[in-house]
């Protein structure tokens, strides 16, 4: 039997050991009293209501505040947020998922899940890697597998006059791609969407609750590991057991963290993308119209769904004390670096609050800016366009059936979960 | 017209080869690069400034 002896080691305790030594503090819950001194991307009303609380406090005050989360900042401005994704020096992306955990400051320089938790110099190597399978050239040879997967879900609403175009549509286009992508067999989609929602929505969940969770899909990932290790194949496990950087084999670590990160990172988000621009076309029948009559408008409308539905939020920590821009930051305060924040500044894009479909310039950072510029925004991109293609062939003609039963995810990726259609 | 990219800026978010093929394309990990020499043929000037206003990392550069 083939074997690898990175892997022999009990790898599930060093990875809780890992998680464990992470800074908690507690969990506080419940409404904010101000959004501009206690905010929080958990509660309720931010999964409604983002766009209006932002708006509110990028007038009042450009950089928010709160006390939950060990404390934390939420700059509004497009040109804070840029100059912040682009100061490696001053914020540190240790983690970027913002709450209660804050992992050991000997996690850098890879951190836990390279390269979106590394700072350079270790991230440009490790990112180095991975580029060139998630090239724009690279991922059109996947288009024509994904077309059809897309008319097979759409195959299976058979005669339904109302479907749910997040649960039976959107979410499952990205988990079949990258599950493919890394070689995961297809039935274990029910599997990642778990690991999705316990990794990004299930922040202010009790510690050992998240480390167990966490447990969960380092141990699925340990077995993939192994069936790759007796049964190599051309995918993306294989290519991470086998590639190098600087001469050496990743570590363990190295493997399994860009393996999460791969799963999870392109699931959620990719679903939020197709789910918000369905459902923008959904009540939107004058733009539904243009776009059905006159499909070159296409391109221009799914970059202005992503400037306008941004669904990624991320986190940085600062690095040391300091003074940014007016305010008095400390080492380990979290930033809530909000993209769908900096996509509608009304000082970087004319008409910020509405989405305009045939929008020419659109410098949107919905992919996020600078060194970890979103791996998978090639990938995205396809996806979205395969997606809304397809549905727009087959369902020229659809509406929301209960708009008020549409619910937004809460946390950093901001999505519809359900979205009752009516599409007879 | 010429156009360029500042390497140091350019993240491959692609904009450029998405919008202008006919100017622009990426090298094997996804970074944008000019074609021929970066010269603009004539009637391409506005997939040139297209491009350059949609690149979100600022790194195009066109000259007269
Ligand atoms: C519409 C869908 C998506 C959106 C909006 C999105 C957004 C983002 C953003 C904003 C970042 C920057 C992170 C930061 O600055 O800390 C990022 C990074 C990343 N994304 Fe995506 N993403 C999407 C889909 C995907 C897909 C399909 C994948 C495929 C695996 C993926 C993989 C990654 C990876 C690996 C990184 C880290 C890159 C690095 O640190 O160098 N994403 N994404
Ligand atoms: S659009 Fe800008 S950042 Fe993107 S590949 Fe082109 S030059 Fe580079």
């Amino acid at each position: 039997m083939a074997s690898d002896e990175r892997f022999s080691l009990e790898l599930n305790e060093q990875f809780a050991e890992r998680r464990l030594g992470a800074v908690r503090n507690p969990v506080v819950e419940g409404p904010v009293s101000d959004w501009a001194t206690d905010f929080s991307h958990v509660e309720p009303e931010w999964a409604n209501d983002m766009y209006e609380i932002q708006a509110g406090l990028r007038t009042r005050c450009p950089i928010a505040r709160t006390e939950r989360f060990g404390g934390a900042w939420l700059p509004l401005r497009y040109d804070d947020i840029a100059a912040i994704a682009h100061d490696t020096e001053r914020f540190t992306s240790r983690t970027v998922v913002m709450g209660n955990f804050r992992p050991p400051l000997d996690a850098a320089p890879m951190g836990v899940t390279p390269p979106i938790s590394s700072d350079p110099p270790f991230h440009h190597p490790a990112r180095k890697l991975l580029l060139p399978p998630f090239t724009k050239s690279e991922i059109l040879k996947l288009e024509p597998a994904t077309r059809a997967y897309c008319h097979e879900l759409i195959d299976a609403f058979d005669g339904r006059d109302t479907v749910d175009a997040a649960v039976e549509y959107a979410q499952h286009i990205p988990m079949r791609v990258i599950g493919d992508m890394l070689g995961f067999p297809p039935e274990d989609a029910d599997e990642f969407r778990v690991f999705v929602e316990n990794a990004l929505e299930g922040i202010n969940l009790p510690p050992e609750q998240r480390i167990a969770n966490m447990g969960q899909l380092y141990e699925y990932l340990v077995a993939q590991v192994h069936d790759h290790i007796e049964n190599p194949r051309d995918d993306l496990t294989s290519y991470l057991l086998n590639c190098e950087l600087e001469g050496e084999k990743l570590n363990a670590f190295h493997v399994t963290g860009t393996m999460a990160l791969l799963l999870i990172a392109g699931i959620d988000t990719t679903w939020s993308a197709i789910g918000a621009s369905l459902w923008h076309l959904a009540k939107t029948p004058k733009d539904l119209e243009r776009i059905v009559t006159d499909r070159s408008l296409l391109p221009t409308a799914t970059e202005e769904f992503l400037r306008a539905y941004a669904p990624v939020t991320m986190a940085r920590l600062v690095r040391d004390d300091m003074e940014w821009n007016g305010v008095d930051m400390k080492a380990e305060d979290w930033i809530l670096l909000s993209f769908p924040a900096a996509n509608r500044d009304p000082d970087q894009f004319e008409r910020a609050d509405e989405v305009v479909i045939d929008r020419e310039v659109n410098r949107h950072a919905a992919f996020g800016l600078g060194i970890h510029r979103c791996l998978g925004s090639h990938l995205a991109r396809m996806e979205l366009r395969v997606a809304l293609e397809v549905w727009l062939e087959r369902i020229p003609a659809f509406s929301l059936a209960d708009p008020a039963a549409v619910v937004w995810s809460k946390g950093q990726v901001r999505g519809p979960r359900t979205i009752p259609m009516r599409i007879g | 017209m010429k156009v360029s990219i500042d390497m140091s800026r350019c993240q491959g978010h692609g904009r450029c080869y998405d919008l202008a093929p006919d100017l622009f394309d990426e090298d094997d990990e996804g970074y944008g690069q000019v074609r021929g020499g970066g010269e603009v043929p004539a009637g391409s000037e506005p997939n040139a400034q297209l491009a350059e206003a949609n690149c979100p990392e600022h790194a195009i550069t066109i000259e007269a």
